[in-house]
């Protein structure tokens, strides 16, 4: 079976114990597509893309990638087929200077022959990626330590990391959350510009109104259920996503 | 009483980062002063030392190996108590080749650290996906449980151990052998560590998961680092054999896990070079406390303790603060 989609994902089922953390939840994903994914706390957004990355494994499911199966791989074999993610909770080396941070990705069998092998070649491609996410270029943030930079740095060094692997599908969990409306209009044409460069990007977000100026699609969770699909604007109109948000009379 | 900065002229001109302009000698030296002075020192101390203090030495160097190796895994994320493993299976590994095939040293040693770094590797594979106190406990207790083997089923001499090995050719050749294996351990890890290999390592020990998000392979890399340190621990305990000439259960004893582990953490953990400096602190000290007697441990714990609260950082990391310092404050009134 052979379809023009990038991702597939159907009838995925994750328990955590008792608690359904994704219920029942297909979606299917064309290549250039960005989709959001909204919905409450708590309602599986974070697992879906831990599932899909492999970090969490389904109870069932299938999710097939290019029309193969990759339910259940382990995460570092998803990434080099090609899908990249950020986390919610920035995970950065801390020890390390934000360039050098940049060096592992870099390091990765998905990218390591495109960037040369020799010592010191990957900085200069490291402070390239940096530059594109918005670290100046001639200041000494680039050289800093994870540890001391804001959060609004460390949001876009998680962003380059995944944007070193060269992924044909970047999942971005919750990038907006935490950034001041400066820092997210600056984000949002980096994002623009990854579309344009014929990335398909799925983003998890509660900024909806960021989120909404540039998804084609949303689809919204809520109790681990898929409870609407569609335009931005369709779906907050619907019935089940406002009693989701605003809770039921 | 008020106080101003004063620069210290380190006779270089300019500097910015790690990039330097050298114009003179004076510049050079300083640079290359820090690296050529544990060169020199470990080639000529040798001479210099009596018999007693040179079997000393062999032990110090031995200690910094097994430091050196403890921290390559320390800073993988891997917090290992028991370098006693690595170093026994070298031991065994060289002396059973001695005894029962009578192979020459030339061999055994070389063989006993790339076997005996596999066997252990093989060994630790499955617990490599235990993170934290639970890795340590299980390198804890593999040593601990190979003794009890030994003793009870007898094998490979038993509690008597093997002895009779084939010594060295001659006592500068072990004087001089290790001193090469420390001293290639020493810059060659180190540079190792600064590559984009070493960097994916101190990732993994930084943030693993993001490290597996990078489409890395995190198990791998932590089979290569524990390879390479315990490759190093079985190479120590493989010349030793054949220093003592005897190979017995001793070799698993909790010695060679503290004591390596005391001496990084007394130089300065996270840098080879104050593991080095630290097994060269803590040897010679407790033999020179020897001379006390029953007291000894007493005073030799009273100086560890001592010595963690005053310099946490440790001496190396101190020692390179102040040596790359730019100023200074002075009084002025």
């Amino acid at each position: 079976m052979s379809s023009e989609f990038l991702l597939c994902v159907s009838g995925l089922y994750k328990n955590f114990g008792g608690v359904q953390a994704v219920h029942d939840l297909s979606f299917d994903l064309a290549p250039g597509e960005l989709l959001g994914i909204i919905g409450p706390n708590g309602s599986g957004k974070t697992t879906a893309i831990n599932l899909i990355t492999g970090f969490v494994k389904p109870s069932r499911g299938e999710i097939t990638y290019r029309n193969k199966d990759i339910t259940g791989q382990p995460p570092y074999k998803i990434v080099r087929q090609g899908i990249a993610r950020t986390f919610q909770m920035v995970k950065p080396f801390y020890q390390l200077p934000a360039y050098k941070n940049m060096i592992i990705p870099l390091y990765s069998p998905r990218v390591k022959g495109m960037v040369g092998g020799k010592y010191g070649d990957r900085d200069a491609v490291a402070l390239d990626l940096l530059e594109e996410v918005g670290f100046e270029r001639d200041a000494y943030v680039a050289y800093k330590a994870a540890s001391v930079l804001p959060q609004g740095y460390l949001k876009r060094l998680e962003l380059a990391k995944a944007i070193a692997l060269q992924p044909d599908l970047l999942i971005l969990d919750e990038l907006f959350s935490g950034l001041s409306l400066a820092e997210v209009a600056g984000t949002v044409p980096i994002i623009e510009k990854l579309r344009i460069e014929g990335k398909t990007i799925i983003m998890v977000e509660h900024r909806l109104k960021e989120l909404f100026r540039i998804a084609d699609r949303v689809i919204v969770l809520n109790y681990g259920q898929k409870i609407a699909d569609g335009k931005a604007e369709d779906v907050m109109e619907s019935e089940a996503v406002k009693n989701a948000y605003l809770g039921t009379e | 009483m008020k106080k101003r900065r004063e620069r210290i002229d380190r006779g270089i001109k300019v500097r910015a980062g790690d990039v330097f302009a050298l114009c003179s000698w004076r510049e050079v030296l300083y640079l290359a002063g820090p690296k050529l002075l544990p060169i020199i020192g470990c080639l000529i101390l040798p001479l210099l030392l009596n018999a007693y203090w040179q079997k000393v030495f062999l032990s110090v160097a031995v200690f910094a190996l097994l430091a050196i190796s403890w921290d390559l895994l320390a800073q993988t994320g891997m917090i290992s108590l028991g370098q006693a493993l690595f170093y026994g299976m070298g031991a065994y590994v060289s002396g059973i080749l001695n005894h029962y095939w009578g192979l020459h040293p030339f061999i055994t040693i070389p063989v006993a650290a790339i076997l005996g770094g596999i066997i252990c590797t093989l060994l630790l594979l499955p617990v490599l996906r235990l993170r934290g106190i639970y890795f340590s406990m299980v390198t804890l207790i593999i040593p601990l449980m190979l003794v009890r083997l030994i003793e009870a089923t007898r094998i490979f001499g038993g509690t008597e151990g093997l002895s009779g090995m084939t010594p060295l050719p001659s006592k500068w050749l072990e004087l001089y052998l290790i001193v090469l294996v420390l001293l290639c351990a020493l810059f060659g890890f180190r540079r190792m560590l600064s590559s984009d290999f070493g960097l994916v390592l101190k990732g993994i020990n930084d943030n693993d998961r993001s490290v597996m998000n990078a489409g890395i392979n995190i198990y791998l890399f932590k089979t290569q680092a524990l390879f390479i340190a315990s490759a190093i621990g079985a190479f120590t305990g493989a010349f030793m054999t054949h220093v003592y000439m005897f190979v017995g259960m001793p070799v698993f004893a909790l010695d060679y896990s503290i004591l390596p582990i005391a001496a990084a953490i007394v130089g300065g953990p996270g840098s080879l070079a104050g593991a080095t400096l630290g097994a060269f602190i803590l040897v010679p000290l407790s033999e020179i406390l020897r001379g006390i007697g029953g007291l000894r441990i007493v005073f030799y714990g009273l100086f560890l303790v001592v010595f963690i609260v005053a310099l946490p950082e440790g001496i190396f990391h101190y020692i390179q603060r102040k040596y790359h310092r730019f100023e200074r404050w002075v009084e002025v009134d």
